[in-house]
């Protein structure tokens, strides 16, 4: 029950009467969406430009709690009765607005995405997180405002535009896009229309696969940057997209500028590398401590490092020491089965880390 | 893989050294290949999980919510005796469905493969007296790691009944039946108190204080319980209080009753064995295994009698894959049955009402002190390593093979 529909007492009151479960628990067995201590959204629009992406509008419930231009969003998804999480930026106005927009875009071996692209429709129900990151645009709105993107990287680059045009923002904005070619620039249309109403912002973009049909030609170069309105050494720049453009752009910010770069950078979860039993880092997160993984049972490491997480069976039975792995690939020694997705609870006891992982204490 | 065998085979308790316990003789070959047989079984399953176990387990848990939801409402008009009637009766089935087939298999961990916070084993709270994190220690670790090795499983009497020869005989213990029946009305306290250790208490071992941490979260939950059920329900039915009040304590009792009923048939029918800790120690998975089958047992029954026991009634199941979803069991217990009868173990199944029988001429029974031939028994056991005992547990074990 949200506080503004009923007063604290009633709330207290009922939230003793659903011991231990919660007024939610009760709620969500009429509609998922009534629940007040979780943020999830209705899927209410669903249009498929491409056969490689979707983008989906979602209304997110009352306990949304909105998201700044240029964050991210978790959004999870059930597939097969294993709930999964993902990262995607929204592309709409910053803020609590009714309704968000993202941008899925299909992946050779990503779960999430290709389900979303395939299989999402209106009345699907999803998790949300709010909006995550310090890739945003700040409250204080800067002089003026550069962008650089790639491929998907646009998403959070277009609630950044969106946001300060929706403000009437008036000063000086560019964009540097770069896309394969004019078919899979996402947004085109919207971009042409914003540059040809807004005088104070231009959009410069590079088809790397089809030279001669955008402003500029070829990947990343420092010469592609414009030396006025806005000059790209005085304005706060924001980059998103795949890792060798946000390398080349560090490169170029790299001489005292470093202080008016902002990147965001999305490795698909899928891509993790996988390393070998007993290669890579296992970072304890709680306790913060870092130990070089020696290919033993993760509760054995943590044990070796001086650090004491509850366990019981110490056979895979019990389940006193699962905690929440955040990242990694990790085997299950019992099993044999291994895993790279992120944010699963595993089993200390039973699991060994694939290279570097991390995992809350 | 070893031929199938007509006959158990006599007991051999020396054919693997270390490990007295093996009344049906098998090799260590045999334990090493049953260890396998059954690690393919877990495989197997665990490989196989999805939307069916999710969709079944939510499916058990809207069912309860909307128990619970008719029964409260019920209840809340229950000077209507046929409203009192059927509210006390879903409420009664929301509190066993919620403990046993929800609460005891979610904190389990039978569904963190699910990845869904509010299914997480660790985070999980049910509906009685018991804290659920003290739950996940006595029960999860010390009962199905320790599985009927008397001393260290908690399980075998909860302390104040006298549920094995092993435990030695007091005058007290005359009252065994009578504090059964005590324990099974108010069965959510008596597992609450689980870790309480009250006989370590009675015989001045330890003192109240050290356990003054446990004590706050019993507290705890136990007030939130009981404000629930003996206040905040009733209130609400105004100058008619009593009807709801009644109807809920009548409820927690039903549960209890059944709880306690569907537990003890889980390890002392007669034909289930006891362990020595010292004959346990540096198991192999298969000896593992091993124990877990021949300390449990299983009741027969139909569909929904399996739901109401939390899936329970297949116990050797339940202990020899404790983390595979609850709903998997029976399917399973068909191969277990035939790998019990291909080692020649035996597969102790039955009625309830001739397994709790069985419950019951125990409790009775050890009430008194033992009888000679008993005590001779088990003084032969100490002098040969536990042989004896074990013979004659071996011997009341056979009327399960058939």
């Amino acid at each position: 029950m949200s506080p503004q529909l009923l007063p604290r007492r009633s709330l207290r009151f009922l939230e003793a009467v659903a011991t231990p479960h919660g007024v939610d628990s009760y709620l969500e067995q009429i509609d998922p969406l009534l629940v007040a201590g979780e943020c999830r959204a209705e899927v209410v629009g669903v249009e498929r430009g491409t056969e490689e992406s979707a983008t989906l509008t979602m209304r997110p419930n009352r306990a949304w709690r909105g998201f700044r231009a240029g964050q991210f969003v978790e959004v999870a998804v059930e597939i097969d009765g294993v709930r999964h999480q993902r990262c995607y930026s929204p592309a709409c106005v910053e803020g609590r607005a009714t309704t968000i927009e993202i941008t899925v875009k299909r992946h050779p071996e990503g779960l999430v995405s290709n389900f979303l692209v395939d299989r999402a429709e209106p009345g699907m129900v999803v998790g949300l997180s709010a909006g995550q990151g310090d890739f945003q645009l700040p409250e204080q709105r800067p002089e003026s405002v550069f962008l650089i993107g790639g491929g998907s990287g646009i998403t959070p680059l277009m609630a950044i535009l969106r946001t300060l045009f929706a403000e009437a923002y008036e000063r000086p904005v560019a964009f540097l896009y770069y896309a394969p070619d004019a078919e899979r620039c996402i947004y085109r249309e919207e971009l042409e229309r914003l540059a040809a109403t807004h005088p104070s912002f231009r959009l410069l973009r590079s088809y790397t696969r089809a030279p001669g049909t955008g402003e500029l030609d070829g990947h990343f170069s420092p010469t592609h940057l414009p030396e006025s309105d806005p000059c790209f050494a005085d304005a706060e720049t924001f980059a998103c997209g795949p890792p060798a453009l946000l390398d080349a752009v560090r490169g170029t910010w790299a001489n005292g500028l470093e202080h008016r770069l902002h990147v965001e950078s999305f490795v698909p979860p899928s891509f993790v590398p996988v390393g070998a039993a007993g290669e890579g880092a296992i970072r304890f997160a709680g306790p913060e401590v870092e130990v070089a993984n020696s290919g033993a049972s993760l509760l054995e490491q943590a044990e070796a490092a001086g650090l004491s997480p509850a366990y019981g069976c110490r056979m895979g039975i019990c389940h006193t020491c699962t905690c929440r792995k955040r990242a990694g690939t990790h085997k299950n020694l019992i099993t044999g089965e291994v895993s790279s997705a992120p944010d699963e609870e595993i089993q200390l006891c039973v699991s060994a880390a694939l290279g570097d992982l991390i995992v809350e204490l | 893989m070893t031929t199938a065998a007509p006959t158990a085979p006599p007991p051999s308790p020396t054919a693997v050294e270390g490990l007295t316990t093996n009344p049906y003789g098998l090799t260590p070959e045999q334990f090493e290949q049953l260890g396998e047989e059954m690690d393919a079984i877990r495989q197997r399953v665990l490989a196989d999980r999805g939307q069916r176990d999710a969709d079944y387990i939510r499916g058990i848990i809207r069912a309860q919510r909307g128990l619970e939801v008719a029964g409260r409402g019920l209840l809340w008009a229950g000077v209507v005796p046929p409203f009192w009637l059927a509210g006390t009766a879903a409420l009664s089935l929301s509190k066993i469905l919620d403990n046993m087939e929800i609460g005891h298999n979610v904190m389990h961990g039978q569904y963190e493969w699910m990845n869904d916070p509010k299914l997480s084993g660790k985070q999980f709270e049910w509906d009685t007296a018991c804290p659920a994190d003290q739950w996940r220690h006595s029960h999860n670790y010390m009962h199905h790691t320790h599985t009927n090795i008397v001393g260290k499983d908690r399980d075998i009497g909860y302390g104040v009944l006298r549920m094995s020869e092993e435990q030695e005989w007091k005058p007290y213990y005359l009252g065994n039946p009578l504090w059964a029946a005590l324990l099974a009305t108010f069965f959510e306290y008596g597992v609450a108190l689980h870790d309480l250790e009250v006989e370590r208490i009675a015989e001045g071992e330890i003192s109240l204080m050290d356990k003054r941490e446990l004590l706050k979260g019993i507290g705890t939950k136990v007030r939130a319980q009981a404000l629930k059920d003996y206040v905040f329900f009733p209130a609400l039915s105004g100058p008619l209080f009593a009807f709801p009040l009644a109807g809920n304590a009548t409820a927690n009792i039903v549960r209890n009753l059944w709880s306690f009923t569907i537990i003890f048939c889980g390890h002392f029918p007669e034909g289930t064995h006891e362990f020595d800790e010292a004959e346990t120690e540096n198991e192999t998975r298969g000896q593992w295994y091993h124990r877990q089958a021949l300390g449990s047992a299983n009741l027969s029954g139909g569909r929904l009698f399996h739901i109401l026991s939390g899936n329970l009634s297949f116990q050797i199941e339940h202990h020899l894959f404790p983390d595979l979803p609850a709903n998997r069991y029976a399917e399973i217990s068909v191969e277990v049955q035939e790998i019990c009868e291909r080692y020649g173990l035996p597969y102790n199944v039955g009625p309830l009402h001739r397994q709790f029988g069985s419950v019951v001429k125990k409790i009775c029974r050890l009430a008194l002190p033992d009888s000679p031939r008993t005590v001779a028994r088990r003084g032969l056991g100490g002098l040969a390593g536990g042989a004896g005992k074990l013979l004659s547990l071996g011997k009341r074990s056979v009327l399960a093979l058939k």
